[in-house]
Formats: structure tokens, sequence, C-alpha cells
């Protein structure tokens, strides 16, 4: 059985990220990986290509403001209670990037199909919607079984990389996930699993019953770096909630370009997380 | 039985919030199963006053871990859905037009709009599978009641055939309440709020709708409600939204 290997740190993880890679991330407060997200920043990647898990936030605006995105899939983007994600909404206006838009439970299903290594999944409703007239990959097919209703089909996800951050692994590599079902999926749908932990344990925690179901095993991962707080700001179930005073400075800075550029140069000089 | 809102002063008027919460709290009906979205204060009051008025109502609030009952990852609230057990959900949205149709993702053309939105989350496939879908849009003006949404980011009108448990039935607005009827594809303007009129929402309405012989008036909160939505309502509100819940208060 193949181990993931342990890297020093989130950088070391971001050094593996290739420009113009898909790109699998998790929706806001299901393991975002900021720190992660600062090096693939700092190591000045282009061309990335994101999709969210179904939908995306500060990670995917900070990313796109940066200049390392060249399109997002998702179901949306947005910073949730504190409204729409400022550098994503000019940069789809702007033309910058290419936006490929979702709706939710078609995403999970992409990914769904993708960890089965299956072509496509169905998915119920979606007739009508103009999201499905511009989609030229998902198609409306009969079911072949009985009562033989129309269905939407829409193809696997197999990203190239999946990226997130999870409160704890164990050395010999399983990642506990607790509730976050998707990021199973979207580990075992991806080419290669990049994940950043607040904490490594020597117990095997295969043999935890009670953490067991939550885990990602080892052999789906790839590289694990500790890199605490590597959630911050975002929340991080159940373990810490969201820093909400960044999280507003982020949501007032990033509405322009300049308080943007202001906010990452800030974040990108060394200091540790706020906790 | 102790009185819980006891201490809490007593007032016949009520705030247009207060109005909004009451009726749409009505229309979730026979519903068992309910949730609310992000940044939905309103819906989330709703169906919490629902809750206090029916026992077998349950209303997950996003934002409250208190009230998020799903274990098993981000899909399963979808899953739920098309299994029918979601039975209530309220979208809101940039524009809505006569035919139920909303647009959560941008102004102008697509894909490089004007004005862009965040997108449709899980709209266009919720609108084939809750069973009681209201939709709220409170600005009620011809640039969001429009005659053809500038984009669909979910709409009902779909083959008829097509698996389906539920679809959009009411859309609230600050000046009244509509019925939409998927048969027709319209909407039947069922009442409209104290203080406003059927010409009032002619004016400010882009797309045409069905009237009834008689234009009801929308039943004002009871006092029985206005005291659930300032006492249990309101605290359970004050997790998830507390400048909402403050507000809410400040206004007695």
């Amino acid at each position: 059985m193949s181990s993931p290997r342990f890297e020093a740190n989130a950088a070391a993880l971001a050094a593996l990220i290739p420009d113009g890679a898909s790109v699998a991330v998790p929706s806001d407060n299901s393991g975002v990986p900021m720190a992660l997200t600062l090096e693939i920043i700092r190591a000045g990647k282009r061309g990335l290509r994101m999709i969210g898990g179904p939908t995306a936030g500060i990670q995917v605006d900070m990313l796109i403001g940066a200049g390392c995105v060249a399109s997002v899939e998702a179901a949306g983007v947005s910073l949730g209670p504190r409204g729409l994600a400022p550098r994503f909404c000019a940069a789809v206006e702007g033309g910058e990037i290419k936006i490929i838009d979702s709706t939710c439970p078609a995403t999970h299903a992409g990914y769904i199909a993708g960890e089965k290594r299956l072509p496509f999944m169905a998915v119920h409703g979606i007739f009508g919607s103009d999201v499905l007239t511009h989609r030229a990959d998902w198609k409306i097919i009969t079911n072949p079984f009985p009562p033989h209703q129309p269905l939407v089909v829409v193809p696997a996800i197999n990203p190239d990389i999946s990226i997130f951050h999870a409160p704890l692994a164990d050395e010999h590599g399983n990642v506990w996930v607790g509730k976050r079902r998707e990021l199973k999926s979207m580990a075992r749908a991806a080419g290669k699993v990049l994940v950043t932990v607040d904490k490594i344990v020597p117990e095997d925690l295969a043999g935890n019953a009670e953490l067991a179901p939550g885990l990602l095993a080892s052999h789906y991962i790839d590289r694990i770096a500790l890199a605490a707080g590597g959630a911050w700001p975002t929340a991080l179930p159940p373990v810490h909630p969201e820093d909400g005073a960044e999280l507003d400075a982020y949501a007032a800075a990033a509405q322009t370009r300049e308080g943007f550029d202001r906010y990452l140069h800030r974040a990108l000089t060394p200091r540790g997380p706020a906790q | 039985m102790s009185n819980p809102m006891a201490g809490i002063a007593r007032s016949d008027t009520y705030s247009k919030e207060e109005l909004l919460i009451a009726t749409m709290a009505r229309l979730f009906g026979d519903g068992t199963f309910m949730t609310a979205g992000v940044n939905s204060p309103i819906p989330a009051a709703a169906g919490l006053l629902r809750e206090q008025v029916d026992p077998g109502f349950y209303v997950a609030v996003h934002g409250d871990p208190g009230r998020t009952p799903f274990v098993d990852g981000g899909a399963e609230a979808f899953d739920m859905a098309a299994q029918g057990r979601l039975d209530v959900f309220v979208f809101g949205g940039v524009q809505v037009d006569g035919k139920a149709n909303i647009n959560l993702v941008g102004i102008g053309p697509y894909p490089q709009a004007k004005k862009r939105f965040a997108g449709t989350f899980g709209a266009a496939s919720l609108f084939y599978l809750v069973r009681n879908i209201v939709l709220f849009f409170p600005k009620h003006d011809r640039r969001t009641l429009v005659e053809a949404v500038d984009f669909k980011s979910a709409s009902a009108i779909g083959p008829k055939e097509a698996y389906r448990t539920g679809s959009p039935r009411w859309l609230l607005s600050e000046r009244c309440l509509f019925r939409f009827d998927l048969e027709k594809e319209r909407f039947t303007l069922v009442s409209v709020h104290p203080g406003h009129s059927l010409e009032e929402v002619r004016e400010h309405t882009g797309f045409s709708f069905d009237v009834t012989d008689r234009v009801e008036m929308t039943a004002v909160p009871t006092t029985a409600e206005r005291e659930l939505i300032r006492g249990p309502v309101r605290d359970a509100l004050s997790k998830p939204y507390p400048d909402f819940a403050r507000k809410l208060l400040a206004r007695q």
C-alpha cells in the first residue's frame, strides 16, 4: 500500500502544482487551505483552472486577484455573509478569466462520477436553466430504463490536483476530514492530492473506530504538510470558527484593486496566524 | 404555562420585516423540513416562527451549527431534496420574471456580464425537487420583477415527464404576494400588503400577472405572531444573525 510523503511545509506543496493545472478546492468553511493558497500566490503560479467544491470563496477570490487563475468552474463564488467576491466579479466583468457556471448537485455528481471513473452522472432538474444552455459538455439523455424520462447528465470531474486543509493526520498518512464527505470524492477523483493539516499524531487513526468513518485513507493522498492554523481565517469546524474581523478586512480591502494589493502584500509578509 | 414574553413591551404596531416574516411563515403550510440558506435572515426567521406554531416543522439555519443537521457533507441536502425530504426552501436573486425564472448570475450579456453576481448555487436542480419553493424578492421594482430575466439560473419550466417533487409556488415582495401556477406558467396576485395597492403593484411589476375578482389585503401579523417574533424567534436568530436580531428588537 502506498503512503503519502510528508513535506516540510505548505510551500513544498505549492511547488508541486504546475502552471495551468486544474485544481479542485473546498467550499468555504470546509477545509479551505489558506496557508497553501498564500504559497501558491508567492510561487507566482499562473493559468490555474479552479474547480469549486461545489462553491468557492475568499481563496479563489485571492488567487484571481493575484493573477494565478485562468478559469473558474463553480456553482457560486462569494464571500458568504460578506457578499460578493470582489476580485472574482471584477475579473468576470473584465473578461480576464473564463467562468464555467455550474449548479451545486451537478458539481457533486461530477466528482462522484470522477471517483468511480465513470464517464458521467445524471442530475435531477436543471431543465430550462441557462446554466445548461451554456454548458456544451452537459447533455440531455433519455433514461434507458422505465419510465424513460429525460435526464440531464454531466461529465466526470477528474481534477489534476485536489487541495484541502484538515484538522488531523496520522504518521501513516491517514487524514481526518470529519463530516466533509465531498472532500473524499474530490480527492479520489483527482490525479494528485495535496493536504495541509493542523496536527500530525503517531496513532494509526484507521484503528480508531470513532474517527475511521471520517478518514480519507492514506492511499488516496500524495503529500501532507503540517501547517498549523492553515485554514485561517476561514472556519475549520469543529476545530475553530472563522476570524470574522480578518474576513471583514479582506471583504473591505478587496473592493478595489489597490486595496486588494495592499491586503495581499500584508498577508504575504511573514507572520504567524492570529490565534 | 408561563409566558416567555413577560417583560417584553407589547405593541399593536409591526415592522415591515415582521409583516414579511409572518406572511412567509404562513406559506410554509404543511412543510416539515426547511433549509434557510446563506444571507437569509427573514426566511430563517419565518422558519423559526413556523416551528413555534407547528411542532412538526423544522428549519435548518445556515450559519448556526446547532441547526445544521447534515452529517454527510455538502451533497446530502441535495440528495434529501431529490428524495422528497426537503419541503421548503426560499430563493432570492437579482431578477425574477413572470415564468418564475430567477437570475443569480448577472446583469447584461453572458458570460462577460455588466454586473456579475455569485452564481446559481443549487437552484437549477432544486427548482424541480423542493416541494414548496418561495421566491423572496423584497425589492419590488421593474428592474427586479422583469418580463424576462437576463440569465435563467433556475427555471421550473421543463419537460412534463421530468422527475419532479416540487416547484416554485409563491413570490413574496415588499408590496405583495403572488401564487405561481406551473400549468399556466403565470403568477396570480394573492394579496397586497397594507398600504399598497393593485395599481401600485402593476406600476412596479415588469411582467403581466393574473388577478382575481377581489384583491385581498395581506393579513397583518397577529399579536401572537408578533410576540413569538420578538421572543423565541429573535433569540434563536441572534446566533446566526446577531445584527438582524438586534435590529428586530430595536424596532419595539
